[in-house]
C-alpha cells in the first residue's frame, strides 16, 4: 500500500527521498575506545531540591549527572548522604559478597553445576546502595540483575544457591530458572523472565499500599533497553496519574545483550528525561557512585513516603561483563570499553573513599575479599549437599502438579495418581515419590 | 576426592563444542578462577575456569578435539593433598542422567517371547519434491536462513526485523550472515518491545513492504498478540478487501531446554484459532525452507512457529533453485497400516521414534506431519484414518483446547464411521513447565507415551 493511490502520478517527484536512521554504537570489537564525548558532571555541583518539590523542579537533574564522590575520593555537595564509616564499611562488605558470589556462580555454570547465571559486575551500587536506602520491608520488584538487593537484605546465601542449582533445598520447588529468586519474607517479588512486566506491577502494588493506608512503598528496577516496552510507559502513566508511592529505577548499563542504549532512544535524550513528559520527578545519577545512588534512592523514598509523588531515576552505569552465561560480548563491543568507562568501578570508588577518610586500608580490603570468597565457597559446599543441576531426582515429581491452582483440581489429581501408578510399575514398586 | 571437570555448556541448549586449547598441563597447580581451557561453539568462545583449587591430574580430551558433547569428562582435578598418579578418569562419556535411564535398561530384559514380525517401512519422501532431486544435509537453522536470504534477493520489499537479528545474527543465530549481505536497512535491530515492533511490522506490511518479524521466542510475543490478531489478521477483512497485511511473524515456539514456565509454551493452538491468520509449524529442514518461502510470498499474515530444539538438527534438503511448498498440506512422513499418529513440529520426531518402537512390536504406524495448523489439512487426516481406523495425536503442548482437540473433533465429525477406537491425545502435563530437569522431562511428551497410546487404540 506504500504505492501511491495514483501510482503514475508525478506529484512530489522533486522532493527529497526520505531516509531511515538505524542507530550504530560508537565502538565495535577491536576499536580503540574514547569516551570523551560522554559528559561527566563535576561531583557535588548538582542542586538537591526539596524531597516534596514540584516534579518540574527536577528538570535540570534529568540532563545532569548527580555525583558525590569526586576524583579526590571525597564526598561533595548537597547530595552527600553523610553516612557513618560503619555503614560505609557494611556497604563495602555487601559489595565484596556480591562480587564473590557472582564470580563463583559464573564458574559454577561453566562447570555444569547450573544451566544459567547472570553477573551484575560494575552495577553493584545500583542494587546494594539503593536497597540500603530503602526500608527493609519496602516492596521491591527487581529485574534479573539485582542480587545485590537480596544480599543487602541478608538473604541466606545457601538459599540463593539452592535456587540456582534447582536442588532439593530449592524453596521454589525446581520450577524457576536459576537466579529468578522469590522471597516474600524479604519483600522481594518473584523475578519474571518477561521484561518490564515488573514496572506496572510495582506501581499497582504501591497504589494498593496507598489504598490500604499502609506505610510501605514500592521500588522497581528495569534496564534501559526494556524502557522501550509498553509496560514501562503504562507504569509511568499510572504512577503520575495516581501519585503512586513508587520509585522507578532505570539501570542504564549501556547494553541490552548486544543492542546498545541507542536502540532504546539514548542517541536523542536521557532516560531520566522520560520523567518530564509524564510529570514525574526525574533524577539522573552516577550509578557507579555508591553515595550518589544511596542519596538519590533515599530522596525518592522520602518523597514517596510523604505522598509527594513517584520518581524515575536513571542510574548511568556500565555492564562490565556479558549479559549472561549464554552471551559473549566479544562479538559485538570493544573489550576496551570496560577499562575506559569514565565512571570507574563502584567497588573501587567506595573503597578509595573509605581509605581517604582514614577508615579503611588495602590490607583490610584484601582480608574482606578473602573472607567473602571463603563464605561463598562454604555456602556453595553446603548447598551442593542438596545436589547440583541434573544429578538425580531432586524434586518429588508429584510436586509438579501442586500450586497450579490454590486447590488441586480433579483432573490434575487424576494425572498425579496415574503418574504415581506408572512409576510404581516402572520401578517395580520401588521408587519413592 | 578427585574432581571431574566436564565439558561445560554455554547455554542450556548447547549440545557440543570444540575444545580449542588447554591453558594448563597435567601436574599444574590451579586455583579458583584460573582459566583452564578455551572452548568454542558456533555461538562464541568461552573460557573454562577452575572453581576449586587443586592439581590437574589428567587431561582426558586433548585440545583441538571437535564435537565434544556437553557433560563429557575433559579432565580430572586432584584435590589438595591427593596424589596425581592415582587418578584414572572413570569415564570419558557424558554423565548418565542416572536413575531414569538405568531403570529403562532393566525393562529391556523383561520382554521375552517370540519377536513379532517387524513391518518394514522406509521414510517416505515428500511427493512435492520431484523424483531424482539431489539432496543436501542442512540444519533447520540454515534452511530458515536460506529461505529468508533467497526471498530477500528475489524481492527487495522483503526485510527482517527483531531484537538482535542484525549485529548479533539472531539470539539463536537464524539470521546468520544476513546483515552482511543485505545491510542494516533490511536487517534491522529493534528496541525491546514485541508489542512495538509487531505493530511496526504490521504497519510496514500495510505500507507495501514484506516484513519478516522475528520474535526471540513466541513466549515474548504474547504482548504482541493484539497486533497479530486484532490488526494483521483483520486488515484484509476490515478494509473490505482493499488492503493487505503480508507479514510473517516467526521465531521459536514450544518448550526448549530448561527455560521454565514463562519461556516454554506452545502457541500453535492460540494462533490457529484465529480467522485471517495462516499458521505454519514445520519439523524438518525441507519443510522449514519450503514453507517459509511460501509464507514470505503469501498475501496473508503468517505466524511461523519454529522450535529451538530442532534448529540444530540436520535433515535432507532438496537442492532446487526455488524450493517452495504449498501451505495447508500435511505430509505423510512414514506410511503404515495399523494406526495413524498425527503430529507437528518437534512432536513429529517423537512420533517417528514411536513408530520405530511400534514396528519392533509388530504395529505398523503411519506418521502424519500437519506442517500447517491453519488451514488444517482435514483430508489428509481423514484419508489416513480411513486406512488405519485408529488415530493418536501427539502434541508438545497443553491438552486443553489444543490442536489435538481440533483433530479429535474432525475425526468425530467426519471420520466417525472409520473409527475402531477412540482417538487419543498425547500432550504435555496440564501444568506450567517446571525448570528442574527431572520434572521437565516428566511434564513433556515423549516417544514412550505415544507408543503407549498407540498400543491402547490398537487394543494390545
Amino acid at each position: 500500500m506504500a504505492d501511491r493511490p495514483d501510482a503514475d502520478s508525478e506529484a512530489g517527484a522533486n522532493k527529497p527521498a526520505l531516509r531511515l536512521h538505524v542507530p550504530e554504537p560508537k565502538f565495535r570489537p577491536g576499536d580503540t575506545v574514547d569516551f570523551s564525548h560522554v559528559p561527566i558532571s563535576e561531583a557535588g555541583k548538582q542542586p538537591r531540591p526539596d524531597e516534596a518539590c514540584d516534579a518540574r523542579e527536577t528538570e535540570g537533574l534529568c540532563y545532569d549527572l548527580i555525583r558525590v564522590l569526586g576524583d579526590d575520593d571525597k564526598a561533595h555537595g548537597p547530595w552527600d548522604p553523610k553516612l557513618d564509616p560503619e555503614t560505609l564499611r557494611a556497604m563495602l562488605g555487601h559489595f565484596a559478597l556480591v562480587r564473590a558470589f557472582d564470580e563463583r556462580m559464573f564458574r559454577g555454570q561453566r562447570q555444569g553445576k547450573t544451566s544459567f547465571y547472570m553477573k551484575c559486575t560494575g552495577e553493584e551500587a545500583t542494587s546494594v546502595a539503593a536497597a540500603m536506602a530503602l526500608a527493609s520491608d519496602d516492596m521491591v520488584f527487581p529485574s534479573y540483575r539485582q542480587q545485590g538487593v537480596l544480599i543487602a537484605r541478608g538473604y541466606d546465601l545457601v538459599e540463593m544457591i539452592n535456587q540456582i542449582y534447582s536442588n532439593k533445598g530449592d524453596k521454589l520447588k525446581g520450577r524457576q530458572l536459576p537466579i529468578m529468586y522469590s522471597s516474600r519474607e524479604h519483600s522481594f517479588f518473584s523475578i519474571s523472565g518477561n521484561l518490564a512486566t515488573q514496572t506496572p506491577q510495582a506501581v499497582g502494588w504501591a497504589m494498593a499500599s496507598a489504598i490500604k493506608g499502609d506505610t510501605r512503598i514500592a521500588a522497581t528496577w528495569v534496564g534501559e533497553g526494556s524502557t522501550a516496552e509498553g509496560d514501562f510507559h503504562s507504569a509511568c502513566t499510572f504512577a503520575t496519574v495516581y501519585n503512586a508511592p513508587v520509585i522507578l529505577n532505570v539501570i542504564n548499563n549501556q547494553w541490552a545483550i548486544s543492542s546498545f542504549s541507542g536502540f532504546a532512544g539514548a542517541e536523542r535524550t536521557t532516560f531520566a528525561a522520560r520523567a518530564l513528559g509524564y510529570g514525574l520527578a526525574g533524577l539522573r545519577v552516577d550509578g557507579n557512585d555508591a553515595l550518589a545512588v544511596y542519596a538519590a534512592q533515599r530522596w525518592a523514598a522520602n518523597r514517596a513516603r510523604a505522598n509527594a509523588g513517584p520518581t524515575l531515576i536513571e542510574y548511568f552505569t556500565y555492564r562490565a561483563e556479558g549479559h549472561s552465561t549464554s552471551d559473549d560480548p566479544a562479538g559485538y563491543r570493544s573489550a576496551q570499553e570496560r577499562d575506559e568507562w569514565p565512571l570507574g568501578d563502584p567497588v573501587t570508588r567506595l573503597k578509595d573513599h573509605l581509605i581517604a577518610l582514614g577508615e579503611w586500608d588495602e590490607d583490610r580490603q584484601a582480608e574482606m575479599d578473602r573472607k567473602a570468597a571463603e563464605r561463598v565457597k562454604a555456602a556453595t559446599k553446603e548447598a551442593e549437599k542438596n545436589g547440583i543441576l541434573g544429578h538425580g531426582m531432586h524434586q518429588p515429581f508429584r510436586t509438579m502438579f501442586e500450586d497450579v491452582f490454590e486447590e488441586l483440581p480433579w483432573h490434575l489429581k487424576e494425572q498425579a495418581e496415574q503418574a504415581t501408578r506408572e512409576r510404581l510399575i516402572k520401578f517395580n514398586g520401588g521408587r519413592p515419590q | 576426592m578427585a574432581i571431574e571437570l566436564k565439558m561445560p555448556a554455554l547455554s542450556p541448549t548447547m549440545e557440543e563444542g570444540t575444545l580449542a586449547r588447554w591453558l594448563v598441563k597435567e601436574g599444574d597447580e590451579v586455583s579458583s578462577g584460573d582459566i583452564l581451557a578455551e572452548i568454542e561453539t558456533d555461538k562464541a568462545t568461552m573460557e573454562f575456569e577452575a572453581v576449586d583449587e587443586g592439581t590437574v591430574g589428567k587431561i582426558v580430551v586433548p585440545e583441538g578435539t571437535e564435537n565434544v558433547k556437553v557433560g563429557t569428562v575433559i579432565a580430572v582435578l586432584a584435590d589438595e593433598g591427593e596424589d596425581v598418579g592415582d587418578i584414572e578418569a572413570s569415564s570419558a562419556e557424558p554423565a548418565d542422567e542416572g536413575e531414569e535411564s538405568s531403570a529403562a535398561d532393566d525393562d529391556e530384559g523383561a520382554s521375552a517371547g517370540p519377536a513379532p514380525q517387524r513391518p518394514r517401512r522406509e521414510p517416505r519422501a515428500d511427493p512435492e519434491i520431484p523424483d531424482g532431486t539431489n539432496m543436501a544435509s542442512v540444519t533447520v537453522r540454515e534452511a530458515l536462513r536460506d529461505a529468508m536470504a533467497e526471498e530477500m534477493r528475489r524481492d527487495e520489499r522483503v526485510f527482517v526485523m527483531g531484537e538482535e537479528v542484525a549485529e548479533y545474527q539472531g539470539a539463536y543465530k537464524v539470521t546468520q550472515g544476513l546483515l552482511e549481505e543485505f545491510g542494516p536497512k533490511r536487517v534491522i535491530d529493534t528496541p525491546i518491545t514485541e508489542y512495538g515492533f509487531a505493530g511496526i511490522g504490521t504497519g510496514a506490511a500495510m505500507g507495501g513492504l514484506r516484513p519478516i518479524v522475528e520474535f526471540m521466542t513466541f513466549n515474548f510475543a504474547m504482548q504482541a498478540i493484539d497486533h497479530i490478531v486484532n490488526s494483521a489478521a483483520k486488515t484484509n477483512y476490515m478494509s473490505g478487501g482493499q488492503m493487505r497485511c503480508p507479514v510473517v511473524f516467526r521465531g521459536p515456539n514450544g518448550a526448549a531446554s530448561r527455560v521454565a514456565a514463562q519461556h516454554s509454551q506452545n502457541y500453535g493452538p492460540w494462533y490457529a484459532s484465529v480467522p485471517g491468520l495462516i499458521v505454519i509449524a514445520p519439523y524438518d529442514s525441507s519443510d522449514a525452507k519450503g514453507l517459509l518461502k511460501a509464507a514470505i510470498r503469501s498475501e496473508d499474515p503468517v505466524v511461523f512457529l519454529e522450535n529451538e530444539l530442532v534448529y540444530g538438527r540436520t535433515f535432507e534438503l532438496p537442492e532446487l533453485d526455488d524450493h517452495v511448498l504449498p501451505i495447508g498440506k500435511a505430509r505423510i512422513m512414514r506410511e503404515g497400516a495399523d494406526v495413524t499418529i498425527v503430529s507437528y513440529s518437534i512432536g513429529v520426531g517423537f512420533a517417528l521414534e514411536a513408530a520405530e518402537q511400534l514396528a519392533d512390536e509388530g504395529i505398523d504406524a503411519e506418521v502424519i506431519d500437519l506442517r500447517t495448523l491453519r488451514p488444517l489439512d482435514r483430508d489428509a487426516i481423514l484419508e489416513s484414518l480411513a486406512k488405519t481406523n485408529r488415530l493418536v495425536i501427539a502434541e508438545e503442548g497443553w491438552p486443553t483446547c489444543s490442536i489435538a482437540s481440533e483433530v479429535i473433533a474432525i475425526c468425530m465429525e467426519d471420520g466417525f464411521d472409520h473409527l475402531d477406537a477412540p482417538v487419543l491425545r498425547v500432550c504435555n502435563e496440564d501444568v506450567p513447565l517446571p525448570y528442574a530437569a527431572n520434572l521437565e522431562k516428566l511434564a513433556l511428551i515423549d516417544a514412550e507415551r505415544i507408543v503407549e497410546a498407540a498400543k491402547k487404540v490398537c487394543y494390545v
